[in-house]
């Protein structure tokens, strides 16, 4: 099967369904609106499994590419490879799971809830698929939108606060980027993602360029020290919100620098490899500090997220076949991960309304099957090998060995740590006695939270056991990414010069071994 | 004859605003509806009537105006923009108890200032345009007269506006004086022929001054907050839209076709207008508890966008202006719009931005069309206010002012937070008493074209649109 089993503009409809779906949910009452958006994401589910299906890891860079130009120099012209495939998948994977999760949590204006769902999720997909500059910046920005309502709206408390900061933060973080695109635009004379890909920028441009993007994305990753929205953002959400914002908001930022600043400003990452190992560095050791000392169990996976998401710069800019494949794979193996730790805690804070760790204590005991599935995400999380993480955390941090021991030896202490934090949680939590009488009288999972938790955990395992499945789409296109890196570095300044030992890291921590 | 077929649009709205005039005066109050009617009549007749020799006619009555795409570009949004001013206010006055007729003749002569301004090639006719476009404005602005916002917002805008013609004229004399021509030719030619003196440039800064008052361009912008929440809303729906695209062409035809040649000398005063109307007007929004006052920041803040593509000096940054203006006023007239229909439960308007609270829950489509325009306002994908915006930044990066785009775009960040804060307020505080509701099939019907046009739907509109201001923009140059 290839690209060419279909003419029906596939992507356009896989946009298409949630954006209908969000209209028809405005006119429906709330119980409707429920089942449609169900129905939606299950439909946007099936379309995206047989996309995985027909795409061809061996066949063109470019698949399902769909091209209308529109007057002026945007187009809706949409294509996706390996790693926006990979990417689309774990979307549609978890938006039923989030719809679901939010079937008896949201109660009130409930259609509006639905539709912002549907319109994130037609976004989102848009960012993953979008093979033109400009659109690809519409959705990329659209998204803050209903993001903005589903926090400002159905958050916490803080959630006014919590929503300006999320909008403005990475409003601004954005912006510098259109200035770039712009220029690229202009210098190119191109706005084609795959064009722009190829183009080779002055140098003298690139490492502006490269900090451009690098705002934007740094600050959707979240990098330290840019990342003091996200804590906020995600104690505020809703349950169904933060796994988004966890599972695939994120994930644009990864995204963004593998397509973007990695292939189209070889120069300009190469220059700043120090720079992002030492941001990364200090976000891997500090914001899991920070991890270990929080009272509140969504801020604590917050801030874990911010570590977890080091391991992917690190493996990124490790420029490395290995690194960059660790770096796709961690961000999968999180975006499931994360998602799921968020709906367990969603899980007990729909029974306790708190989030403070104190409030629980011994659910083994109560509540078995959920501590069962607790643990192997908390273990997930860990990276035990097995899971998801594991896989990815490994090849991310071999990679970045490869370039800089000592960025391999500061990434490892994180993986020690989130370990430390993990299982304390999980220890808090599930074992010894109830600190409270309602944490006592919780039950346990209910059918519909097992239909939310088992699949995840079941993506988790494959993940862990049968990693192939998912690195093959990407695969190939993870070494034409490798490939335009080593064509346009310096000699030896980003990679392992292999079968040289004793060579002693450079200014750069460029070789080792 | 052949003179006249050029000049077909304003002869329309000179007899016709003329003919009304007589039918308010004897009418009465009677005649109020059917002034109205006829107006939009008029209006839209008139922009029926560009098509043909008032496009290309090119410069008449010995180079006084011209005929060009340019000028017809913006007749057809000045047009368009004061029908849309006239059916706004239509039921308004009647309302208030108040004679309506002559609100929709001044109109007419706003307009017409308008057509003058953007078609002329002269500085004697930038001023008479100008000039009938303000004593125009003046009315509309102190129109309830028995009101005394009303009519401090008309004396005040009277006196600056007064002081701002002085400027302008003193410009005029000075350019004059030194180049010896009103003629906008002749002006290039001079600055073209000589190094610019220490008189041309004075002549170059007070004229610019005097169109800076006009487009409410920081620093000439301390009228506006005023004049905006004091004035009657359809006024100042009008003032936002109209008189401010007729005041930015005649700024970019001047700029480029009479001061083409000094573009080094007047760019750097464009590009300080710019910024600091985009920060001001950003800034200063952040306070304001009444919502005019808050879209007068927001005008103010928008023109500094717009101003960003003028001061590329190019064809292509003379394209985003106009571009950006004929979205501008669509968003600008939109959210005036559903400003007029906020009314309290006795029908008593209201213009506090807290009396919005909870409106998604109890008229959520009526709240989802503010927060579009609003989030168009602010620029933010995928709503079609982010296009100018970037056509704008665009047509800097091109010109090699990348420190200004930047700023500009760090600019819209800071704008951001106070639409932001409207949609907060409609979405996510606690419902205030609802509005008492409106009966009003054609302004819904504009809203909500209006809200179509900056919806995503709006990117369909960027090739025509796009290829029309391109060719105006050339039609200068």
């Amino acid at each position: 099967m290839g690209e060419q089993v279909t003419d029906l503009p596939l992507l356009t409809i896989l946009i298409a369904v949630p954006l209908i779906a969000g209209m028809l949910c405005l006119f429906v009452n709330a119980n409707a609106a429920r089942w449609v958006a169900l129905i939606a994401t299950l439909i946007d589910l099936a379309l995206g499994s047989y996309l995985w299906a027909a795409f061809d890891p061996n066949g063109a860079q470019w698949q399902f590419v769909e091209n209308l130009p529109l007057a002026g120099n945007i187009s809706w012209a949409l294509g996706i490879d390996g790693i926006a495939l990979v990417l689309i998948m774990l979307s549609v994977f978890l938006m039923p799971i989030c719809i679901g999760a939010s079937w008896r949590a949201i109660d009130r204006r409930v259609p509006e809830y639905m539709a912002a769902f549907m319109l994130m999720e037609a976004l989102m997909l848009g960012v993953f698929a979008a093979q033109d500059l400009f659109l690809f910046y519409v959705f990329f920005e659209g998204g803050l939108i209903p993001m903005y309502l589903i926090i400002g709206i159905w958050g916490g408390a803080e959630r006014i606060k919590a929503s300006y900061k999320f909008f403005l933060y990475t409003l601004l973080g954005s912006v510098l980027m259109l200035i770039a695109m712009i220029y690229m635009v202009i210098e190119a004379k191109t706005t084609s993602i795959p064009a722009l890909m190829a183009y080779d920028f002055p140098v003298d441009a690139q490492k502006w360029l490269w900090l451009a993007f690098f705002a934007s994305f740094a600050v959707k990753m979240p990098m330290w020290p840019v990342h003091t929205w996200l804590p906020d953002a995600h104690v505020q959400a809703p349950t169904a919100g933060s796994v988004i914002l966890a599972g695939v908001l994120l994930k644009m930022g990864g995204y963004g620098f593998i397509r973007f600043s990695l292939p189209m400003f070889p120069e300009g990452s190469v220059m700043f490899i120090p720079f992002v190992f030492i941001l990364s560095g200090i976000a891997v050791v500090y914001t899991s500090l920070v991890a270990l000392v929080q009272q509140d169990m969504k801020k604590l996976i917050a801030y874990s997220s911010v570590a977890h998401m080091a391991f992917v710069t690190f493996g990124l800019f490790a420029m490395n076949q290995q690194g960059i494949e660790g770096a796709m794979m961690v961000m999968l193996g999180h975006g499931l991960v994360s998602g799921a730790l968020f709906l367990c805690v969603g899980v007990v804070y729909d029974r306790l309304h708190t989030r403070d760790i104190d409030k629980y204590g011994g659910l083994s005991n109560n509540m078995p099957a959920y501590a069962l599935l607790f643990m192997v995400f908390t273990m997930a999380s860990v990276g035990l090998p097995g899971t998801s993480n594991f896989v990815g955390e490994f090849l991310s941090l071999l990679g970045t060995y490869k370039v800089s021991t000592w960025a391999a030896i500061v990434a490892t202490t994180g993986i020690i740590l989130g370990a430390a934090y993990m299982l304390w949680l999980y220890w808090r939590i599930a074992f010894g006695v109830a600190r409270t009488e309602g944490a006592a009288a919780m039950t346990d999972l209910s059918m519909r939270e097992w239909w939310l938790l088992g699949p995840i955990a079941a993506g988790v395992f494959w993940m862990g056991i049968y990693p192939e499945t998912f690195i093959r789409p990407f695969r190939a296109d993870v070494t034409r990414v490798v490939q335009r890196l080593e064509r346009a570095a310096p000699a030896g300044d980003s990679h392992l010069t292999a079968g040289k030992p004793g060579t002693t890291p450079a200014a750069h921590g460029a070789e080792a071994h | 004859m052949n003179q006249f077929a050029p000049i077909l649009p304003e002869l329309i709205l000179t007899v016709g605003a003329i003919v009304l005039m007589m039918v308010a005066a004897f009418g009465g109050q009677r005649s109020g509806s059917l002034v109205s009617w006829a107006s939009v009549a008029i209006l839209l007749g008139a922009t029926v009537a560009l098509v043909g020799p008032p496009t290309q006619a090119g410069p008449i009555f010995g180079g006084l105006i011209t005929a060009d795409l340019f000028g017809s570009f913006g007749k057809v949004i000045i047009f368009l923009t004061s029908a849309v001013a006239v059916i706004a206010a239509h039921g308004w006055f009647e309302r208030e108890t108040e004679h309506g007729a002559e609100y929709s003749v001044l109109v007419l002569f706003t307009a017409l200032g308008g057509a003058v301004m953007v078609s002329s090639t002269s500085l004697i006719t930038l001023y008479i345009g100008l000039e009938l476009l303000s004593l125009s404005s003046y009315v509309l602005a102190s129109y309830r007269r028995t009101d005394d916002r009303s009519a401090e917002a008309g004396l005040k805008y009277f006196v600056l506006g007064a002081l701002a013609s002085g400027i302008l004229l003193y410009g005029i004399s000075l350019l004059y004086g030194f180049t010896g021509t009103m003629n906008f030719t002749g002006i290039a030619a001079a600055f073209e022929r000589g190094a610019s003196s220490l008189g041309l440039l004075f002549g170059l800064v007070f004229v610019l001054a005097g169109v800076a008052f006009k487009v409410s361009a920081v620093p000439f912008h301390m009228w506006t907050p005023d004049v905006y929440e004091g004035a009657p809303t359809p006024v100042t729906a009008f003032f936002a839209s109209a008189p401010k695209v007729a005041a930015m062409l005649l700024g970019a035809r001047l700029c480029i076709e009479a001061l083409g040649p000094a573009t080094e000398a007047w760019r750097q005063i464009v590009i300080f207008a710019a910024l600091a109307s985009i920060f001001l007007g950003a800034v200063a929004a952040y306070g304001q508890t009444n919502i005019k006052r808050l879209l007068a920041y927001s005008s103010i803040n928008n023109v500094g966008f717009a101003l960003v593509g003028l001061a590329a000096g190019t064809p292509q940054g003379v394209s985003s202006v106009l571009f950006y203006m004929a979205v501008y006023v669509v968003m600008t007239l939109g959210a005036f719009l559903c400003v007029l229909w906020m009314r309290d439960a006795t029908g008593e308007p209201v213009e506090d931005i807290a009396a919005l609270s909870g409106l998604s829950q109890s008229r959520p489509a009526y709240a989802a069309a503010i927060a579009m325009f609003m989030f168009s306002l602010a620029g933010i994908p995928p709503l079609f206010g982010f296009w100018p915006k970037l056509l704008v930044f665009q047509a800097a990066v091109a010109a090699n002012l990348v420190p200004l785009a930047v700023a500009a775009i760090v600019g819209t960040v800071v704008g951001a937070y106070y639409y932001l804060k409207i949609v907060k307020v409609m979405y996510m505080d606690e419902a205030a008493p609802a509005f008492a509701r409106v009966r009003q099939p054609v302004q819904g019907a504009l809203i909500f074209l209006s809200a179509l046009a900056v919806s995503p739907f709006g990117y369909l509109l960027i090739g025509p649109l796009q290829s029309l201001s391109d060719r105006a923009a050339v039609s200068i140059f």
